[in-house]
C-alpha cells in the first residue's frame, strides 16, 4: 500500500489540533492509503505539542517560528526523507476536513499523472466560503497566475493540496516562506509538473487565527503579487 | 566667520576620532566582525581626514562639478548608506534561510531521535550495558 504523510501545520492551534489528527486518523482514505499524520508545531506559545503528542501521530517541533512555508516545507522534508509516496497539506485549524481527502485519492485514480491536487472552494460552491473582499485578492492572483502560467487556478491560496514525489523533491530543496501556496504554483509550473484542482468543502475555522489576516490590504496584495512576479522570473535551479 | 568654521571643525575631529575609536573598539573586543570591520574604519578615517583637510571638500566638489560642497558630503553618505543598507538586507535574507534549514533540520533530527529512544530504551541507558 502506498504511504501518505498528512502535513499539519499548526501555529497555537491547541483548541483543535487533537480533533483534527484524530479525524485525519479515522478518514476513509485510509482504505486506499496508509495515513501518518505529520503534525508540524511551528513554534507555538501553548499547549498544541503537548495535545498533538497524546494522539498517534509524527510531532516535529520547530525551536522557533518560521511561518506557515517554513513549518509546511518541514513536513515535506520528513515526507520525502522518510519514502512516503505522498503528502498532503492539511491545516490544522480544521478549515480541512479530513473527509475530503478520499477526492484527492480518487481524483488520482482516475488521473495517476497529475503530480499536485489542488483543493479548491470555488469550483463548486458548498461549504464555508470567505469574504467577499478576500475573494476579490483571490481573483487577482487567479489573473495573474493565469497570465504567468495560462494555469486557471480558482483557488490559488488553498493550502489544501496533495503531492506525490516528484513534487516533494522539488519543495523540499525550495518552498517560498509566508504566504506559500500562490508561488508555489509557480514553481511547480517551472518544473513540469501537472496541476490539477478538484472541487472540496472547507469549513470556518474551529479555532486559531489566519496566516492571511491582513488578506483584504493592500500591502498583502502587492507582496504576494510581486513574489509571484520575482519567482516567475527567477530561473529553474535557483528557484 | 572663520571662528564659526573653526569651532565646526574642531567640533567634526572630536567626533570623527571618537567614532574611529569606537569602531577600533568595537573590533578588538571582537564585537564586529572583520568583514564589516574594514568599512567601518575606512569610513570614519575618512572624516577624520575631512575634518582636518578643510581644502579637500573645495577640492571634491570642484572636481566632480558641484557648485555647492556640502552638497557633495549629503550625496556621497546618502549613496553609501543606501548601498550598504542593501548590502544588510541581502545579508539578513541569507541569514534567515539559514536558520529556517537549521531550524527545519533541529526538528527532524529531534523526531528521529525520540523515536529511536523509543525503540532502543531512553537515552541514559546508551553505554550502561
Amino acid at each position: 500500500m502506498k504511504k501518505l504523510a498528512v502535513v499539519i501545520p499548526a501555529y497555537n492551534e491547541e483548541a483543535s489540533i487533537a480533533g483534527v489528527v484524530n479525524d485525519v486518523l479515522t478518514s476513509a482514505a485510509n482504505e486506499f492509503v496508509s495515513i501518518v499524520p505529520v503534525v508540524v508545531d511551528d513554534g507555538s506559545h501553548d499547549a498544541t505539542s503537548a495535545k498533538a503528542a497524546e494522539t498517534s501521530c509524527v510531532l516535529l517541533k520547530l525551536p522557533c517560528n518560521l511561518g506557515i512555508g517554513g513549518a509546511v516545507q518541514t513536513g515535506f522534508r520528513y515526507a520525502f526523507e522518510n519514502d512516503f509516496d505522498y503528502a498532503l497539506q492539511l491545516d490544522g485549524d480544521g478549515q480541512h476536513p479530513a473527509s475530503e481527502i478520499c477526492k484527492f485519492f480518487d481524483y488520482l485514480h482516475h488521473h495517476p499523472h497529475t503530480d499536485v491536487v489542488i483543493g479548491s472552494r470555488y469550483i463548486v460552491k458548498t461549504g464555508f466560503q470567505s469574504s467577499a473582499m478576500r475573494r476579490m485578492g483571490i481573483n487577482m492572483i487567479k489573473l495573474i497566475i493565469r497570465l504567468l502560467t495560462r494555469l486557471s487556478i480558482t483557488d490559488a491560496t488553498s493550502g489544501f493540496r496533495l503531492l506525490n514525489r516528484k513534487a516533494l523533491a522539488i519543495v523540499s530543496n525550495n518552498y517560498p516562506d509566508e504566504y506559500p501556496e500562490p508561488e508555489s504554483i509557480i514553481i511547480y509550473h517551472k518544473h513540469n509538473l501537472i496541476i490539477a484542482e478538484i472541487p472540496v468543502s472547507m469549513k470556518s475555522r474551529q479555532g486559531g487565527k489566519s496566516s492571511i489576516r491582513d488578506f483584504a490590504s493592500l500591502y498583502y496584495m502587492i507582496k504576494v503579487s510581486l513574489a509571484i512576479f520575482f519567482t516567475f522570473l527567477g530561473n529553474k535551479k535557483s528557484i | 566667520m572663520d571662528s564659526f568654521s573653526l569651532r565646526i571643525q574642531i567640533i567634526s575631529i572630536i567626533v570623527s576620532v571618537a567614532l574611529l575609536i569606537f569602531a577600533v573598539r568595537l573590533i578588538v573586543k571582537g564585537k564586529l566582525r572583520a568583514e564589516y570591520a574594514i568599512f567601518w574604519i575606512a569610513v570614519t578615517t575618512c572624516l577624520v581626514l575631512f575634518s582636518f583637510w578643510r581644502d579637500g571638500l573645495q577640492f571634491f566638489s570642484d572636481l566632480f562639478g558641484v557648485y555647492d560642497a556640502p552638497n557633495l558630503v549629503f550625496l556621497v553618505a546618502l549613496f553609501g548608506v543606501f548601498v550598504y543598507l542593501l548590502h544588510f538586507s541581502i545579508v539578513i535574507s541569507l541569514l534567515k534561510e539559514k536558520n529556517k534549514n537549521m531550524a527545519q533540520d533541529l526538528a527532524l533530527m529531534k523526531q528521529k531521535l525520540e523515536m529511536l529512544d523509543k525503540e532502543f530504551g531512553k537515552s541514559e541507558n546508551y553505554g550502561k550495558k
